[in-house]
């Protein structure tokens, strides 16, 4: 039995998989929790105390969209309560300026904002919703807020023609922080990757653009991005490891090593509602499947990175080379990597142009009842 | 950029201190930093009440065998990683 090295640092609690918005690249998994079987407040309020006392210092309040749920001021309280920081990653579609007030007072830390685009039909587009404007008066109500604000740009294909109009918007705003973060392919950003795969040109101009702005907005705005990691010549560390340092929450009270844990075969997730976090971390089968190294395969198993990618992300060593042991295909040494260049050599063709005007057959994801 | 030495660094909005397990913690965004012997003792001064030189004397006291100099140019070092992970706002 490999032990759990570490205490958990953040746990990712996805309140709802009920959202206003349509996203083309929503982190939920493809079949979406209802409404009726979600964590009631008292069972979240105790995922909190126990996460506190496994160590973890911060909680990302995510959902679908967490102000959906009507007891967000009490999960708010009752997260402040055992100790957490709390991050809220919101639309700030269900936002007006007495809600914020009291989020704010009920101890919210940090609000993230997210933006489909800087553009009203972009972002219609995208999230197949009219919600630009609205996000617009959030930033205004924050500049009077004491609370920390990040803007979260979600970026590919289609928008990477506008960063500059990004970042001005966060630039005009009171966020001290901004993330740049390139569609990840899981779940509906899988199904939707041949329009969202960005090209080879668009991604190096997008990493020259936030190499300048950081050293332009150095001390005023934190500019964080993160890179497809397709184009990678290494594979990310995924969640910084399987069971080192997330724990994840599903509405209905799933633990997940990760947000897309489960498209892989074979796994069974344990509920909080019949056991402790504790025991969860340290013992369950599913945090202890790829923990540790026993688990790898060459050329992982010999690699000297191995203690720096952790093989990569094992979701999608499953979507990719179709077993959930195997490299990250993104990996350059993968005996799989062959599948990804054929991806991104249809994204390279000239007669895919990236900012085409037809409008692409999108997949929205739907909102759950 | 070297901290202004009149200026009075806060925290701030967002970033706070904690504890967890007996461990004082600076909490920030998606972030958390440890904070030991020094490194606390130059946080809890970020109160927008010392000047970025009071919070010197006062280590260069604390710490009075190690170098006054280099207490100086570490504090001045680390208060500016703190502003550029935008953890401090220097009041005038």
């Amino acid at each position: 039995m490999t032990l759990a090295p570490t205490n958990p640092l953040a746990l990712i609690a996805e309140l709802t998989h009920r959202c206003p918005l349509h996203c083309v690249y929503c982190s939920n998994p493809l079949e979406l929790e209802s409404r009726s079987g979600e964590l009631d407040t008292l069972t979240w309020s105790r995922v909190f105390r126990e996460a506190a006392e496994l160590g973890v210092l911060q909680a990302d309040f995510t959902g679908g969209e967490p102000l959906a749920r009507a007891d967000i001021l009490d999960l708010v309280r009752a997260a402040r309560a055992a100790g957490l920081y709390i991050n809220l990653i919101t639309s700030g579609l269900p936002l007006d300026e007495a809600k914020l007030d009291a989020l704010v007072a009920a101890g919210l830390d940090h609000l993230q904002l997210s933006f489909q685009s800087a553009r009203e039909e972009t972002a219609a587009e995208i999230s197949n919703t009219k919600s630009h404007a609205q996000k617009l008066r959030v930033l205004e109500w924050l500049k009077s807020r004491r609370v920390a604000v990040t803007l979260n740009f979600v970026i590919h294909r289609r928008n990477l023609n506008q960063l500059a109009e990004m970042l001005a918007l966060a630039e005009s705003s009171s966020a001290t922080r901004v993330e740049f973060a390139h569609v990840q392919y899981y779940g509906w950003g899988f199904a939707n990757r041949e329009q969202l795969l960005p090209t080879r040109e668009q991604l190096a101009n997008s990493i020259d653009f936030f190499k300048r702005a950081q050293e332009r907005l150095s001390g005023k705005i934190r500019i964080e991005y993160v890179v497809p990691d397709y184009y990678a010549k290494y594979p990310k560390p995924c969640m910084g490891g399987w069971g080192r340092k997330l724990m994840l929450i599903t509405p209905l009270g799933e633990a997940l090593p990760c947000h897309a844990a489960r498209v892989i075969p074979g796994l069974q997730f344990e509920n909080v509602k019949d056991r402790s976090l504790r025991e969860i971390w340290e013992a369950s089968d599913s945090f202890q499947k790829f923990r540790g190294q026993a688990w790898m395969q060459e050329p992982c198993k010999s690699c000297d990175r191995r203690e720096l990618d952790f093989g990569g992300c094992r979701c999608q060593a499953l979507l990719l080379a179709g077993d959930a042991s195997a490299t990250d295909p993104v990996c350059s040494l993968a005996p799989t990597r062959a599948k990804v260049d054929a991806i991104l050599e249809a994204a390279n063709q000239p007669s895919a142009p990236a900012a085409s005007l037809t409008s692409p057959a999108w997949l929205y994801r739907p909102n759950p009842t | 950029m070297t901290p202004d030495l009149n200026s009075h660094p806060r925290l701030a909005a967002g970033c706070r201190l904690s504890e967890n397990n007996q461990q004082r913690v600076l909490l920030m965004p998606e972030r958390a930093l440890r904070l030991n012997g020094p490194s606390l003792e130059i946080v809890e001064r970020c109160d927008g009440k010392h000047t970025v030189q009071q919070i010197i004397t006062d280590l260069q006291q604390l710490y009075s065998k190690a170098e006054p100099k280099k207490v100086e140019s570490d504090i001045l070092d680390y208060l500016a990683r703190l502003r550029d992970q935008r953890a401090l706002d220097f009041d005038g």
